[in-house]
């Protein structure tokens, strides 16, 4: 693999991240530009990216790894293309998370935490998301997909078909 | 009808966006505090207000607030606690998305009042929506002189900045989100030193929750003593409640702290009852990591009285009898749901979550969910129930921060009130993979059809 | 003229001591000695910032100070907390501390593999010492021990990961005392390790101490590997004119043969002196060193040149357990073992002794 950079605009963003914090801080800046890094690098942090944001904060890379590794939202293996988070947590056990997961696992032909073979999907169970109002849920991407039923798990499989088709 | 000092307009067409939030009256407590008062006026007023910290542990924010150190030549910094993860509690998520420029609004003041001149938002990573509201939304307030540097004219700089974190419930515990702030790991930090002396960066910092930053707002606008007015006792004002699980509709609800579990639970105002006619089971009135209470318990108090929505009333009895008011995470367990698989998803919680610092915390909470799961499955034997109460006992008060209480408590009042539920899952392995326990005697004192009003 | 520095008074288990403002219980304890001393697993006095995360040192302050003597409503650690004039701690006379203690022995053993027969910190190993004396006979776990992806981390150094216990002391050594840190902590919750995330040696100077600081047998001395057990050594107190560091060291000795090099720890086994990797890998013959005399373990160890120190001699139970006989021993180890042969190099076999070695040897 290349060395990974930024576009232009990303860098910009990545520059005036960095000047929210106290000169000499910015380390600080760690963890909104790893969003923008696993954003911009297929959805996960390589070695590669790590080190680049190691050396775009001048720091050591054994820092980076050590952050990314703690955060749960940072991915150190590749993921697929969507992401399907759904929590397990107590108030979405209530309300038959349970169901949602295994209905997921059918659908797909996989287990949590694998991908399907078309690199499409990746199955995650979380930890509570901050919507046990909501529940059952799930994350994708940006936004949360609450009040799951297995119809509407349906429809979001092919939404995401569907994108992925017109995007190619 | 209960007066609504947060969520009054949170319905209003376009009360996101600045125009329609300042035509509403938004911002008229930065005016006021820049305007007409000192900082120490502003504390003043939010000591006399009796507002408690309204993220979990209920600290006194005005007495917090007169504890930050003011050494000469060092910034002091306010830092607003949002990375809400209480398993439960979603009462701040609701606020920043429909009335992000309230907190906005209460974090000017409250930088005003503790020359904060640079204030963070520490956003819990998964709401990154949220996120862009708050951006918008302080870019608004930037654009209208509201932010940037003299303000009103009156000499006050201000910059806000989001900080998005990238999910870990331990970075809700302030020195954890510190660590998180500056760029590590969020490990909780030792105390002393407190946020207030070295807070991030070493400079002096306070730490509050959305929904205190946001209460700031109303006790400027109304003055402290007609805030304390409101509730009752030491629990002044209006408090959101998220409230989810077995209820006909969940949801964020503002309540004066005098209204009654069981009217909470029943009335159609707020929780409306308990779908498909079934009885009430069990309730955690305040986020995941407080004492589980059986429905007896949880509408009456041991002496009898009815138990109200405050933080005395639910902590009355203790941890023995008693709860806590702890987050305002409001979940309900009807007669079909399992103490045991319930705790368990919550023991796996706290494993997940630990940031493994410290032994008790990163082992024990491990261990007491693999138990947990053995009772579960029908793998558990009579002793695992001693063991997971002398485990939890040994993790309470013996780790660096609170999670390893938030971990010990749940399966604490989970085996005080449950025990019979624990022992029919070991003696019948089999039928507890079948049905539920039910509700044995902890049955629903009332009668659900009465109670819906 | 200095003015007079006005000293802390503490009560420690009822022994009074008076102490600079500043001082930590734990180390206020430390003067006192003996047993009033709390165990501590990762504080280390020479390494900033460690401490406060195993939990061992956890005391109880009967009363904060003469001012305000109420009790602390939690156990302190006492590593991270100064003493206050007037203040009353409770150690060993504490029931809740020797509970919470036993506790915090049976977390920190709960994942370890109790590998201790083919593990190289055995008889040296702080969390060996601690659960002798505050851990119980047996283990109420049942589930699998944690284990993790071996890493290999270089010539100097073997990483037994499920051996570790977290207490961070090898991240301040790197921090505080190399060039670069080239390792740290790695994931979270239970599954934290001690890892360089890419394949990586730990080789820069000095990075050799993790080895000392080490409390358990998570970090080794790669050369010493299965070299020997440490209670056969002789240790010596030795020095040689080193550029980089104060070179002086303790020699790990059988006869005239040097089997591994370490810093000279005092008596609550810290470093003072770190030293060199050169010093500690490469400085292998007795000729390198000057000898100053045989090391002074203060407290009783196994170490202890094979000789323990106020330790009760175990009771002969052969005739109890065999119904009053007393059978005739049919083999007696140190006759027949090989191993304590004085006539083979243990340090001259590349990696661990096998029978063959012996047997090669005889022939």
């Amino acid at each position: 693999m290349t060395h990974p950079i930024f576009p232009p605009d990303k860098l910009a963003k990545v520059m005036e991240l960095i000047t929210h914090y106290p000169e000499g801080k910015q380390k600080s800046a760690i963890l909104p530009i790893l969003h923008i890094a696993q954003d911009n690098f297929g959805g996960w942090l390589s070695t590669e990216t790590m080190d680049y944001v190691a050396e775009l904060l001048n720091i050591l890379p054994m820092e980076v790894y050590e952050v990314a590794t703690f955060y749960s939202m940072c991915n150190t293996k590749p993921v697929g293309k969507y992401v399907f988070e759904v929590c397990q947590t107590g108030p979405c056990m209530i309300n038959g998370s349970e169901e949602i997961i295994q209905y997921l696992k059918d659908t797909l032909h996989i287990e949590v935490g694998e991908t399907t073979s078309d690199g499409l999907f990746t199955l995650k169970t979380v930890e509570c998301l901050g919507a046990c109002g909501y529940a059952p849920m799930m994350q994708l991407g940006k936004f949360y997909r609450e009040h799951l039923t297995k119809e509407k798990v349906n429809a979001i499989i092919e939404e995401c078909r569907n994108t992925a088709a017109t995007n190619n | 009808m209960v007066r609504k000092l947060l969520l009054e307009k949170a319905h209003l067409e376009g009360i996101r966006g600045y125009d329609v939030y300042r035509r509403e009256g938004g911002y008229r407590s930065v005016e006021k505090a820049l305007g007409e008062m000192t900082p120490d006026q502003v504390t003043d007023e939010v000591k006399k207000s009796g507002l408690r910290g309204r993220g979990g542990a209920g600290f006194p924010t005005g007495m917090k607030w007169s504890f930050i150190a003011k050494p000469e030549g060092v910034p002091r910094h306010l830092v607003c606690n949002a990375d809400e993860s209480e398993p439960g509690t979603f009462k701040d998520r609701y606020l920043m998305e429909f009335l992000p420029h309230l907190l906005i609004e209460g974090l000017i003041v409250s930088s005003y009042a503790l020359g904060s001149h640079v204030t963070y938002i520490y956003v819990r990573g998964e709401y990154s929506w949220v996120i862009d509201i708050l951006e918008t939304a302080i870019g608004e307030a930037k654009a209208n002189g509201w932010i940037g540097n003299n303000i009103l004219g009156k000499g006050f700089d201000l910059e806000i900045y989001v900080h998005r974190g990238a999910g870990a419930y331990i970075c809700g515990e302030e020195t954890a989100l510190l660590e998180s702030l500056e760029g590590k790991r969020g490990l909780p930090r030792i105390k002393p030193p407190f946020p207030a002396v070295k807070g991030v960066w070493d400079r002096p910092t306070v730490v509050n929750n959305v929904e205190t930053l946001a209460a700031v707002v109303p006790i400027i606008l109304i003055g402290g003593e007609e805030y304390a007015k409101i509730g009752v006792g030491k629990s002044t004002g209006t408090k959101l409640i998220s409230t989810c699980g077995n209820i006909n509709k969940p949801g964020v609800y503002e309540i004066d702290m005098t209204i009654s579990v069981e009217d909470f639970i029943y009335s159609e105002e707020y929780c409306g009852g308990i779908p498909n006619g079934k009885k009430l089971k069990a309730c955690i009135p305040g986020g995941s990591s407080v004492p589980i209470l059986p429905a007896n318990l949880l509408l009456k108090t041991v002496k009898g009285e009815k138990r109200l929505m405050n933080y005395e009333s639910l902590a009355d009895g203790g941890f023995v009898k008693g709860s806590m008011m702890g987050s305002g995470g409001f979940i309900v367990l009807d007669e079909d749901q399992c103490v045991v698989k319930h705790t368990l998803t919550l023991a796996r919680f706290y494993r997940h979550e630990s940031c493994g610092q410290c032994s008790p915390c990163r082992e024990g909470t491990g261990w007491m969910e693999k138990i947990l799961r053995n009772i579960d499955t029908g793998k558990g034997k009579m002793s695992d129930i001693d063991l997971l109460w002398d485990i939890q006992r040994r993790i309470e008060g013996n780790t660096i921060c609170p999670l390893g209480d938030a971990a010990a408590w749940p399966v604490a009042a989970a085996i005080r009130h449950f025990r019979d539920e624990f022992e029919w899952h070991v003696l019948n392995p089999e039928e507890s993979q079948k049905r539920n326990y039910g509700l044995a005697h902890y049955a629903d004192p009332l009668e659900p059809a009465v109670a819906a009003v | 003229m200095a003015e007079e520095k006005k000293l802390f008074k503490v009560t420690i288990d009822n022994i009074a001591i008076e102490v600079e403002p500043g001082t930590s219980i734990l180390n206020a304890a430390r003067r006192i000695g003996g047993e009033v001393a709390p165990p501590a697993m990762c504080y280390y006095s020479t390494l900033k910032g460690s401490g406060g995360k195993c939990r061992t040192c956890l005391v109880e302050v009967a009363a904060g100070s003469t001012a305000d003597q109420r009790p602390m409503p939690k156990l302190v650690a006492s590593c991270r907390t100064n003493v206050m004039d007037g203040m009353i701690v409770k150690n060993v006379t504490s029931e809740k501390v020797l509970d919470a203690r036993k506790g915090i022995v049976e977390f920190l053993l709960i994942n370890h593999p109790l590998d201790c027969p083919i593990c190289d910190q055995a008889g040296e190993c702080s969390l060996q010492d601690l659960s002798y004396q505050h851990g119980t006979e047996g283990t109420r776990y049942e589930f699998k021990r944690r284990t993790f992806e071996k890493h290999d981390i270089g010539p100097y150094i073997q990483l037994h990961m499920t051996r570790c216990i977290l207490c961070y002391r090898c991240v301040y050594v790197a921090d505080q005392l190399t060039n670069r840190r080239e390792h740290g902590i790695l994931d979270r919750a239970d599954h934290s390790e001690i890892a360089t995330y890419i394949h990586k040696a730990l080789e820069n100077d000095f990075i050799g101490n993790v080895i000392d600081v080490c409390p358990v047998g998570a970090l080794t001395d790669k050369t010493f590997r299965f070299k020997n057990r440490v209670w056969f050594l002789k240790p010596l107190d030795a020095h040689r004119n080193c550029l980089k560091c104060s070179g002086k060291v303790t020699l790990w000795n059988r006869g005239e043969e040097v089997f591994r090099v370490t810093a000279r720890k005092d008596q609550w086994g810290e470093v003072k002196d770190f030293i060199c990797n050169e010093c500690r890998f490469e400085k292998k013959k007795t000729a390198d060193w000057v000898i100053e005399g045989p090391t002074r373990i203060d407290r009783h160890s196994v170490i202890s040149g094979n000789h323990y120190v106020d330790i009760v001699e175990p009771k002969e139970i052969m005739p109890e357990v065999m119904g009053g006989r007393n059978p005739k021993l049919l083999m007696d180890i140190n006759q027949v073992s090989e191993v304590n042969r004085k006539d083979i190099d243990l340090s001259e076999i590349p990696g661990p002794a096998h029978s063959e070695d012996f047997e090669k040897e005889n022939s």
